[in-house]
């Protein structure tokens, strides 16, 4: 059982989905931290000498097993830097769920850089689930600048899915990926901003094996006078195959950029990019009206199911 | 039971006004299914929605239950028992199919397994259909008969269907036929309103309207209508040819 308080649960749930302590491997950082840590047979978790983050080993040929390192903040006016380094063997096949949930109820602002590094072993397979949730009634702000760098051997594959719909002020985050032969990464992000908030997400994914491919779709909503960077690029250095999307609904005063862009290195290499910005089609607001629906229940319902 | 007293619409282009619908009376009564047909063009679909509040009439007022609808919204009109399948269904992207056969049925609770008669009723193999996303995947067959669906679910007092019959395959028409005829016993005092070309759903009408550029021409029962209309070759004037050229200009 863990000792923390009613809202780090609650922020525990809405990033993590626990209830409680997780199954298998996992660390549970709450107001900068370790609140719970577990290692298991093949996955070893272990602090860095300084205090700055997490080494996460996981043998090779670790197959269906998971691990946990979400992080809570319920101290306004807290700033942290963490590194989290992720050595995951040959022919694993793990999930890893992360994410950070940030209460402000304070005017000092609240801050949480996550630095998390994925060595991905040859035929590998990860899936990687991030939440992001702020709450609280304060005037801190509540920031979040993740940095991610995956480094995929041959043939691995690797599942990345990034979830921010509620709450965080600023967020500014930048994955990058350096793919060899064969292997594989898919990325799914939602985003959702409200209020005068501001998000920042860049990719560089560098495709440098034959036969690598990646798939990056953004897909985000925003509403009130919150603006929205998106700005992806897939660099092609062999035979290979990338695709980016950021399909975007604005509401209200809400602002979006996208800047997709693709670079061919190779003669081989087929890139393609997709983005389309653009208001709640008229005529899905209609077709639920003529359900019975009210306007406000027809937004509602078409922008659960596009950020579903 | 609907009725329309003397209505008119039209829209402006390059600032002249362009009538589309002109002076439209008539009555859908109780357990009556009605069919309306005509031209390409000639305002079925105006006038469809115009009956679920889209498109609001220029003059003209609609009653549906002995009440004055004319003024009423979109969500208000559905509310009072009026539902329309769209000639175009919309697709959205993330929603699923068992997600708008809830919203029609109004019930966030109703069964996968309830919902998944409604498909069955339109032909649809409930288990490959039930979870797909409502978006660009679908065939044009596939969505228009998830449409027919969602208003089978919503049981309406007066259900449009705009040319419910188009992109549906040939062996899959008698089941729509059937669907319909179902549905009629299935809500009582309900009526229909179909919006068609085919004549096998002209067949299946107590009545007939025939609309053509937005005058309502023609009105009666099946039999009458139908011998009028087998009578004449086209229900249009055709192109006139150009003299020596084969293009033809209207
Ligand atoms: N918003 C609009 N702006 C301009 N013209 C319009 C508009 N809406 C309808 N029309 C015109 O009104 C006429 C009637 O259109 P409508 O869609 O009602 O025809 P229809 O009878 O349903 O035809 P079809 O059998 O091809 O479906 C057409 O000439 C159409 O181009
Ligand atoms: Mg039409």
């Amino acid at each position: 059982m863990l000792t923390m308080d009613e809202i780090k649960k609650r922020l525990l749930l809405e990033v993590a989905g626990l209830h409680d302590i997780p199954e298998g491997a996992y660390n549970i950082r709450a107001d900068g931290k370790s609140a719970g840590r577990q290692s298991s047979a093949h996955i070893t978790i272990t602090p860095k000498e300084n205090g700055s983050g997490l080494d996460i080993d996981i043998q090779p040929g670790t197959k269906n097993e998971s691990v946990h390192i979400p992080v809570v903040m319920t101290q306004s006016g807290l700033k942290e830097v963490v590194y989290n380094d992720f050595h995951i063997g040959d022919d694993c096949d793990i999930l890893i769920v992360a994410g950070c949930g940030i209460d402000n109820c304070g005017n000092q602002d609240s801050q949480h850089d996550g630095i998390h590094r994925f060595y991905v072993g040859k035929n590998s397979r990860v899936k990687y689930v991030e939440k992001h949730y702020g709450s609280g009634t304060g005037s801190g702000k509540r920031i979040l600048n993740p940095v991610t760098e995956v480094y995929q051997q041959e043939n691995s594959f690797v599942e990345m899915e990034m979830v921010q719909i509620k709450g965080v002020d600023d967020t500014n985050r930048t994955t990058n990926a350096e793919l060899a032969a064969g292997a594989k990464l898919i990325v799914r992000e939602r985003l959702m901003t409200h209020g005068v908030q501001n998000a920042y997400s860049k990719y560089v994914v560098n495709l440098n094996g034959a036969g690598s491919s990646a798939d990056v779709v953004s897909r985000s909503v925003a509403r009130d006078k919150s603006y929205q960077t998106f700005d992806a690029k897939v660099v092609g250095n062999a035979p290979c195959s990338g695709h980016t999307e950021c399909d975007s609904i604005i509401m209200d005063s809400g602002r979006i950029l996208a800047i997709p862009s693709l670079e061919a290195n190779d003669l081989d290499a087929a890139l393609v990019h997709e983005a389309a910005i653009g208001k709640i089609a008229g005529e899905q607001i209609i077709k639920l009206l003529t359900l019975g629906m009210t306007e406000a229940e027809a937004e509602e319902k078409i922008i659960n199911g596009f950020l579903k | 039971m609907l009725e329309l007293r003397n209505l008119s619409f039209s829209v402006t282009e390059e600032n002249r006004d362009k009538e589309i619908l002109r002076g439209i009376s008539l009555t859908i009564p109780d357990d009556k299914l009605v069919v309306l047909t005509g031209p390409n063009g000639g305002g079925k679909s105006t006038l469809a929605k115009l009956i679920a509040g889209i498109e609001q009439p220029i003059s003209g007022q609609i009653f549906f239950n002995g009440q004055d609808i004319t003024g009423l919204s979109i969500t208000e009109r559905a509310r009072l028992g009026i539902s329309y399948a769209f000639q175009q269904p919309v697709r959205f992207k993330g929603i699923q199919v068992l997600d708008l056969i809830r919203f029609a049925t109004g019930k966030n609770t109703l069964s996968v397994a309830d919902a998944c008669d409604y498909l069955a009723a339109v032909g649809l193999c409930a288990k490959d259909y039930i979870n797909r996303e409502v978006n660009n995947s679908l065939s044009g067959g596939e969505l228009k008969r998830i449409e027919i669906a969602t208003v089978l679910a919503r049981g309406a007092a007066l259900s449009i269907f705009d040319e419910p019959e188009a992109g549906i395959d040939l062996w899959s028409f008698q089941n729509l036929i059937q669907t319909f005829d179902s549905m009629r016993r299935s809500i009582p005092n309900s009526s229909f309103l179909i919006i068609s070309h085919q004549e096998r759903i002209l067949n299946i009408a107590d009545e007939i309207m025939v609309l053509a550029d937005g005058r309502l021409e023609q009105s009666g029962d099946k039999e009458q209508i139908m011998s009028e209309l087998i009578g004449t070759t086209s229900a249009v004037p055709g192109c006139r040819k150009v003299e020596g050229g084969d293009s033809s200009v209207c």
